[in-house]
């Protein structure tokens, strides 16, 4: 009964969020704030991630398909479809599920037990909608965006490994990525990303919004959000491959 | 003016106020007295709407609190002022702009405006230059103050601070009390205080309401207070060593 519960909580927290702004161009401001420290704050990492990414799929690819009976181009049709499909959208919002969830979580989380919600509440502001929706419509906005470098890094980081480890030459590589793309494959790729980011972004709003206690507890929270974003974005990933590609 | 009919809340099976029914006057300082865990802050987060209540009802000047009608609650908190008992200040603004915020979210003013509307409510509470500092770099004491600047910040009707001298010195607490009077005969406003403290009783207090197990046990003004014969209310005056 409890995962109902907390699912219905979940739900009708989205739905409070969805009342009349009190000042639209103070939410504007906010949501460009939130789309720099979401956007431009996760971008070191995503650039670190996705070129080692890349280059060690390219590098085990490359070491299971070492037979004449192959051609050198499938290690890049491999690895740019199973970039595009699978680790740039996923990795990359596991990893932003960890930065920007535990920093969403602990950031509510101590507004919460510092009474500063119960200000915006008494002062009249929609503290829900306040705090979260720039946050989830930034997380929406950037995540997709996250994932698109994340995907040219990969391949970046996939071309140059085949080259340093002699594995294939980047025109094979870039021979094989195209030979076989398709653009659903990057829709599909985009439409994971904006439901990853909608995931991580609103399921943090809300372990830090129902924080209560003290420093512990918003500890609990940003390790919360951390865990039930991952658990949640796979099994969203799950279902958004059943759907969209079966 | 406030109206409480009836107002009982509990958290399930412990109840927590009992049948409060009582009237906070326009212009006055009502202090709401009693020991910890009695119901107080219960009741100051009931009036203002962040605790539903299970029966009973508040009245802000003939406007009921609904809270099934979130859009109406809203909009009689925009008359409510509230320092908390840590003052609440946004710790990632500034003195300046925890002042601006109401300002920004509910006026149309200039920023120029704005300004001299913040530089009016921080002169008001003695904090002329600290425009500039963050939470982090005040006191206690300062935080107080910024809380009070912030509150008045709009035209409030209704002035609510909940333990406005937990964690200060005397001196600095007879500073936050006078400021509160202050406010309260100039802006004329209605004023509610949950308060441990029996020098603000007895310094600006108006009207008392001393709440025992989550009921009203005794209402007066401060001169009453002393006379009283009321035993619960004598033992917590006794408490405070004061009398």
């Amino acid at each position: 009964m409890s995962i109902f519960y907390h699912f219905g909580r979940y739900l009708l927290f989205l739905r409070s969020m969805f009342s009349r702004p009190e000042k639209t161009k103070v939410y504007v401001k906010r949501l460009f704030a939130e789309m720099v420290a979401i956007g431009i704050g996760s971008l070191p990492i995503v650039i670190l991630i996705s070129i080692f990414q890349g280059a060690v799929t390219t590098v085990q690819t490359a070491y299971q398909l070492i037979t004449p009976m192959i051609a050198k181009s499938t290690i890049g049709i491999i690895v740019s479809d199973s970039t595009m499909l699978e680790l740039a959208p996923t990795i990359t919002s596991l990893v932003l599920a960890g930065k920007i969830g535990s920093h969403i979580a602990s950031e509510i989380g101590t507004m919460r037990i510092n009474e500063e919600i119960d200000a915006l509440e008494v002062m009249g502001i929609n503290s829900a909608a306040f705090l979260g929706l720039p946050k989830i419509l930034a997380g929406i906005i950037m995540v997709p965006i996250l994932v698109i470098i994340s995907i040219f890094l990969s391949e970046a980081g996939g071309i140059a490994a085949g080259h340093f480890s002699g594995a294939l030459s980047a025109s094979e590589f870039i021979q094989g990525a195209r030979s076989t793309f398709k653009l659903f494959t990057l829709q599909f790729s985009l439409i994971k990303a904006f439901t990853f980011g909608f995931i991580i972004t609103s399921i943090s709003c809300f372990h830090g919004f129902f924080t209560k206690g003290g420093a512990i507890e918003v500890g609990e929270s940003s390790t919360k959000a951390v865990v039930y974003s991952s658990i949640m974005i796979l099994v969203a990933d799950y279902i958004l491959a059943q759907i969209l590609l079966v | 003016m406030i109206v409480l009919k009836d107002v009982w809340k509990s958290f399930e099976e412990k109840v927590v106020l009992q049948d409060i029914s009582t009237v906070f006057e326009t212009g006055k300082i009502n202090l709401v007295i009693g020991a910890s865990g009695h119901g107080k802050s219960v009741l100051m987060r009931s009036m203002v709407g962040l605790i539903d209540i299970d029966k009973g009802s508040i009245s802000y000047d003939n406007r009921e609190l609904d809270f099934e009608n979130y859009d109406q609650t809203r909009e009689i908190r925009r008359d409510i002022g509230m320092l908390f008992q840590g003052a609440a200040l946004f710790n990632s603004l500034s003195v300046q702009d925890n002042v601006e915020f109401p300002l920004k979210m509910f006026t149309t003013l200039t920023k120029e405006e704005r300004l001299e509307r913040i530089n009016f409510c921080l002169k008001h509470v003695n904090l002329e230059n600290a425009n500039r500092k963050f939470p982090a770099e005040l006191s206690g004491g300062m935080r107080k103050r910024v809380g009070i600047a912030r509150a008045i910040a709009l035209d409030i009707k209704y002035l609510f601070c909940d333990e406005p001298n937990s964690g200060l010195d005397p001196i600095t607490s007879r500073v936050i009390d006078n400021l509160i009077k202050d406010i309260t005969e100039e802006f004329n406003i209605t004023t509610i205080i949950n308060t441990h403290d029996m020098k603000t009783v007895f310094d600006i207090g108006d009207n008392i309401v001393f709440i025992y197990n989550g009921l009203k046990w005794w209402e007066g003004s401060k001169n009453d207070v002393k006379t009283s014969n009321n035993t619960e209310l004598q033992n917590f005056l006794n408490a405070s060593y004061l009398i």
